[in-house]
């Protein structure tokens, strides 16, 4: 089920004036800074449709890049994101693409910084509740009901029993896990919903482990 | 866990449980939560509707002008003059409108279920007090009995304009809304489900078209019509009216409605009022040549 909590539904607190615009839009851009896993320093974001149309009014610019800042649905700073992302050193470009997409309230991210870039697409379903559907060029579909950890690794043997190995030493049970690649043999993402938080010592193990290219997490 | 109303009345009635209860139970469990845990958080989005309700009595503007100081006005007309719709019925219209107006003024509130329609189920909800004089925990209940059923519609149909209209959004929240009053009022867990579906088949069909896409024109109008509809509806379940539809049915009309809705009356701001002349000229005063 799209919902499991009666607090997407009553909920979330939140500055105005847009659950899907405002809190959504925040909570895309807040999912794509934990991906990147540090402060990005540049983001160039393509707005389709009902975003594309009315993101002005919406506060859905801002609410971006307060996401993008780390700010929750309620961080009293959000209205000023714009500027606080300037002076944080962070240039944020908005498109407004034409292009068809699935959902109305879609939003593609190209965020980075000197370490890292990644690209991701996110969807705000309604209430403030968000999917990201795409990360580099590998379909998913991460809810953010559960925390999740995103392996991209290499397409080999073996590669996805190391990552179980680490996982099951640390007593932590997968609920949900998919793996999509682009070719064989080639890139792979490997994606773990969790049932627990992961620590900083697992994440440092998995980073290490043979064909692992990067991992990242996203808590609930 | 719920999918359909009929399941959630079915669960509170083999049980002898009121509808929030279901729902407090649900959440413990899938959440992995204690009762305490699950009811501090709830309290703490009462204590934000009630805030927002209060700063709203005061007083607001959003930041374009179109909306602001309407919940004051009727205030104001309820003590100089006896309401023609009465006192209850139009205090929650003030109330819901006035949390809409914060929203518009980016103030902080509670989504419920969006912030586009996050007046009525507050509004609503301290307007009958005044009458039922419930404790907190009943008003805690309240949002419970509301989310519960509102659970049901995210999960079956929408509840975002941009994905199925207006109904999705105020038709949701007034039909929620409908359902916990019900319950405050001492309603049976059919009978919740009765005015759910009657708010909502009054709302079938209603459009999400903002003037130059902001969450205020019609917005903060609809919340007020999608509260007076919650009571009237409440009323009429209470009185003992069933809805010849079955509840469910009804969320699969508003899902399939939506469905068949175009683009431009999805929350896009070109078609319905936004496409009046007036609306138009709006669009431009606030946007300028930026629209």
């Amino acid at each position: 089920m799209k919902y499991n909590s009666v607090f997407d539904i009553i909920g979330p607190v939140m500055i105005g004036p847009s659950s899907s615009h405002t809190a959504g839009a925040a909570r895309i851009g807040k999912a794509a800074r934990n991906l990147l896993g540090s402060e990005p320093s540049f983001a160039k974001i393509h707005l389709y449709e009902s975003f594309a149309k009315t993101y002005k009014g919406h506060g859905t610019d801002f609410a971006l890049a307060g996401g993008l800042l780390g700010f929750e649905t309620d961080d009293p700073r959000m209205s000023k994101a714009l500027e606080i992302a300037k002076e944080r050193g962070l240039s944020i470009e908005f498109i407004e693409d034409t292009s068809a997409v699935s959902h109305p309230n879609t939003a593609r991210l190209i965020i980075g910084n000197e370490e890292n870039q990644i690209e991701l697409v996110g969807i705000s379903i309604g209430g403030g509740k968000v999917e990201i559907t795409e990360l580099n060029g590998f379909e998913l579909r991460l809810s953010g009901n559960h925390p999740a950890i995103l392996v991209t690794h290499n397409d080999r043997f073996g590669a996805i029993a190391s990552v179980a190995t680490i996982l099951s030493k640390h007593k932590i049970n997968i609920g949900h896990m998919e793996v999509n690649r682009k070719d064989l043999g080639k890139e792979a993402l490997m994606v773990i919903e969790t049932d627990q938080n992961v620590g900083e010592d697992v994440m440092d193990e998995l980073n290490k482990a043979q064909n692992i290219i990067q991992v990242s997490m996203i808590a609930s | 866990m719920f999918r359909t109303v009929a399941e959630l009345v079915e669960i509170a009635e083999n049980e002898n449980i009121l509808i929030s209860e279901v729902m407090i139970r649900q959440e413990m469990d899938v959440k992995e939560r204690t009762r305490e845990d699950i009811f501090a958080d709830m309290e703490r989005n009462l204590q934000v509707m009630e805030k927002a309700i209060e700063d709203s009595l005061k007083g607001v503007k959003s930041v374009t002008g179109l909306t602001g100081g309407d919940a004051v006005k009727i205030q104001e007309y309820m003590k100089e003059k006896t309401p023609l719709s009465g006192n209850l019925l139009l205090d929650a219209v003030s109330k819901a409108m006035g949390t809409n107006e914060v929203n518009a003024a980016m103030g902080t509130i509670c989504a419920t279920p969006t912030a586009g329609s996050a007046g009525v189920v507050p509004g609503t909800l301290f307007a009958v007090k005044n009458q039922l004089n419930p404790t907190r925990e009943q008003m805690i209940r309240y949002l419970f009995t509301a989310g519960a059923f509102g659970f049901v519609v995210a999960n079956n149909a929408f509840i975002s304009g941009a994905a199925g209209g207006c109904q999705a959004e105020v038709g949701s929240a007034g039909a929620m809304a409908s359902a916990a009053i019900v319950e405050m009022a001492g309603g049976t867990p059919q009978q919740s489900a009765e005015a759910f579906a009657m708010t909502l088949k009054n709302m079938l069909g209603l459009v999400c078209d903002p003037v130059a896409g902001l969450v205020e024109v019609p917005c903060v109008k609809r919340n007020a019509g999608g509260s007076a509809l919650a009571i009237v509806s409440a009323d009429m379940a209470l009185a003992g009216v069933t809805s010849r539809i079955p509840c469910d049915e009804v969320i699969g009309a508003m899902y399939r409605i939506g469905k068949t809705m175009p683009s431009a009356l999805r929350e896009t701001g070109e078609g319905g009022l936004a496409d009046t002349p007036t609306g138009r000229l709006l669009k431009e005063k606030i946007f300028g040549s930026l629209a």
